[in-house]
């Protein structure tokens, strides 16, 4: 069968500067991905880069998604098909309600799927049944998007988009940063409520502590725009005693050209 | 344009005076007949303005000189005009409503109702005609007028009379509606709104106009709210494509008085508002909201003022503007706090969005200060849809031209959202989808 993902010898440039130079990565259906690395690595480009963020430039390599062309894709289309980012900055969207954005979203995807869209009673009944599960009062939903969130909501609000979207691809960008431990818990429940043996997910994190709560299948790390390091969830352990340091060293050798600061 | 046909306009509406004086109303009051050449004379001297003056540098009228428009447009009732004039209605704000054909009052259109003792709304045409000396002391006064307004004062003939005895409240909007239906038409509408101590009123006063019709309606509308009265004021300006449109309002605050406008424009090819308002008194305040949507060539243009004369007063000024198109925007908001006036609130904000790469704003917000004990802010703003933003919606499945357009009816709807009145926020919200590009996309959100 083939893979749901499939990233090879990816390079990216933003500003002229190579962020990416050269990833492999192959994600299956039921997998839990953790992409760690050090602040520059490149990490959070890979996942903007996945979701179809225009401002990064492709110079090599190619992605394919349920065996299709990932990057011919516009990012809407890739949502409707199945691809979901978590930001790692959720956007404030000022004057578009919550609830608004979930419905169309949620219908975009639906009417893409051959779904019926749902009516207002069905739609509500599914959200409030998800916001209870990420412990968000009712009245976020009327707020506009992200605005006025506390960083803790924001990050709640990101997987109860995901929640809601059920998407067959998940990629959430350091999701844990910046939120306390009870929140982290929070987040991660509704993280692991979502793992199924249909659907994969991508975790961009910079420390081990999300992965204390959301297990993951493969550890890789990203050093210098490469995945320096590949293994288990064993590796994640490690790298919370060593640091990033050796593997960073090692990653050097081999590119000994140093891309430049992480751009988002 | 060459000096003789400046000339020419000047001499065709002085010519235009000459011919229809005889049938304005108020001939039989002296006052108003010496309003009436004071004014005369001002434009006579004056003429229209140039983009040499510091006020009118990013507005030209000489489209409006170029038009040969005739005072006195023959009054047409038809069924056709009252299904015009009846698409304009809000259904659910029909307790009291005077519609305007042309610049004259029309009965059979206009549904007055019963207001309560104390209030009086009618044809202004008719007050000046029955008993002027009710409005001698309101109609002389020009304060912050331009040549327009005394242009007004020159030709007025018709508009809305609205007094509210000491402590009369009206709860229901009070709607003016004014119909434009003949090309070539100079319409000097004028309003006049006295609110005695602690009345209270809401006014819708909106202009629509034939699609295909150039006309030039030049609108004055006076506001007096004397001590702790209240006037709402919604000017909604959706004239037709090909209209001029020229409005003032005009506003004197006394004590504790509150003052709340909302200027929002969508139409015509060019539009020119100025709005005003002086504190007499100590404790007045003045919000000043806007919104102008402009696409194609179209050219808008607000300058607001307000005038901080006595302690005590807060304003609250706040203007968004969406431009397409090769439109031009033009905000002017200048807020003067006089010597005496310490302990001043005033805030000023303008925001504008231009939606494409030919479109242009020239915003000018400035603070004159001349007392030291005051609190006083102001900003502007010039920017594009954020790039963030629409990424984001497009990772959720939003498509970028749904997008695009949601994002700029969420800047707009910004400020239609501040009007209280709910059929109106609703009918705004539809024309406002109408004018966006794709507008079609979100329509469920109307």
């Amino acid at each position: 069968m083939d893979a749901m993902l499939e990233v090879r010898n990816l390079q990216v440039r933003v500003a002229g500067k190579p962020i990416l130079a050269g990833i492999d990565l192959i994600v299956n259906a039921g997998e839990v991905h953790a992409i760690m690395g050090p602040n520059g690595s490149g990490k959070s480009t890979l996942a903007q880069v996945l979701a179809g963020r225009e401002n990064f430039v492709v110079t090599g390599g190619e992605v394919r998604y349920r065996g299709r062309d990932l990057l011919a894709m516009a990012p809407e289309m890739r949502a409707r098909e199945g691809i979901f980012l978590a930001f790692q900055y959720p956007v404030e969207i000022p004057g578009v309600s919550n609830v608004y954005l979930l419905k169309s979203a949620l219908n975009s995807v639906r009417k893409h799927q051959g779904l019926p869209e749902l009516d207002a009673v069905e739609f509500l009944a599914l959200v409030r049944e998800k916001m209870k599960l990420m412990q968000m009062p009712d009245t976020l939903l009327y707020r506009a998007v992200n605005e006025g969130f506390s960083g803790g909501e924001k990050k709640r609000n990101e997987i109860l988009q995901m929640a809601i979207l059920e998407p067959a691809l998940a990629i959430l960008d350091e999701t844990d940063s910046g939120l306390d431990i009870d929140a982290m818990q929070v987040v991660a429940a509704g993280i692991n409520a979502l793992r199924s043996p249909e659907r994969a997910m991508i975790l961009v994190t910079h420390y081990q502590r999300l992965l204390d709560y959301v297990v993951p299948d493969h550890v890789h790390v990203l050093a210098h725009g490469r995945i320096a390091k590949s293994g288990g969830k064993e590796l994640a352990l490690e790298l919370e005693e060593r640091g990033y340091g050796w593997l960073e060293a090692e990653a050097a050798k081999v590119a000994p050209a140093a891309p430049g600061p992480e751009a988002s | 344009m060459t000096q003789a046909a400046v000339l020419d306009a000047r001499e065709r509406f002085l010519a235009e005076h000459a011919r229809v004086a005889p049938g304005l109303p108020g001939a039989k009051a002296p006052w108003m007949l010496r309003a009436r050449s004071a004014g005369l004379e001002t434009f006579a001297q004056a003429g229209f303005p140039s983009t040499r003056e510091e006020e009118w540098k990013y507005t030209s009228v000489a489209a409006i000189e170029r038009h040969a428009f005739l005072a006195s447009p023959r009054r047409v009732e038809s069924a056709s005009v009252a299904r015009e004039a009846g698409a304009h209605f809000f259904a659910e704000l029909a307790a009291y409503r005077l519609v305007f054909v042309d610049g004259r009052y029309s009965p059979g259109l206009s549904t007055a109702g019963t207001p309560p003792a104390g209030a009086t709304l009618c044809s202004l045409g008719d007050v000046l005609e029955r008993t002027p000396q009710r409005l001698e002391e309101y109609l002389t006064q020009t304060g912050q007028q331009t040549v327009f307004g005394r242009l007004n004062t020159a030709f007025m003939r018709d508009g809305a009379y609205v007094h509210l005895a000491r402590g009369v409240v009206i709860d229901e909007p009070i709607h003016l509606l004014f119909l434009a239906t003949a090309a070539g038409a100079a319409i000097h509408a004028r309003n006049l709104i006295v609110a005695e101590a602690g009345a209270h009123a809401t006014i819708v006063e909106h202009y629509v106009g034939r699609d295909g019709a150039a006309y030039f309606t030049n609108a004055v509308t006076q506001i007096f709210t004397a001590d702790g009265a209240t006037v709402e004021h919604c000017k909604l300006q959706q004239e037709a494509a090909d209209g001029f449109h020229i409005g003032a309002i005009h506003v004197a605050q006394h004590r504790d008085s509150r003052f709340v406008s909302h200027s929002i424009a969508f139409g015509a090819a060019l539009a020119r508002n100025d709005i005003t308002t002086a504190f007499h008194a100590v404790g007045c305040s003045a919000t000043l909201n806007g919104l102008y949507v402009a696409g194609g060539r179209q050219h808008v243009d607000h300058h607001t003022r307000i005038d901080h004369s006595q302690p005590g007063g807060t304003s609250r000024e706040y203007y968004r503007g969406v431009l397409d198109g090769r439109s031009r925007g033009v905000f002017s908001g200048k807020v003067v706090v006089h010597p005496d006036a310490q302990r001043t609130d005033a805030q000023q904000l303008n925001h504008n969005l231009l939606l494409s790469d030919g479109a242009e704003i020239d915003t000018r917000p400035q603070l004159e200060i001349y007392a030291d004990d005051v609190k006083c802010t102001h900003g502007a703003t010039i920017g594009q849809l954020d790039d963030a933003q629409i990424f984001y919606l497009r990772s959720r499945g939003v498509e970028e031209a749904t997008a695009r357009t949601l994002l700029a009816y969420a800047f707009a709807r910004d400020v239609i959202d501040r009007i209280r009145i709910a059929p109106v926020r609703a009918r705004l919200a539809q024309v406002l989808l109408s004018r966006l590009p794709e507008g079609h996309r979100i329509r469920e959100l109307a």
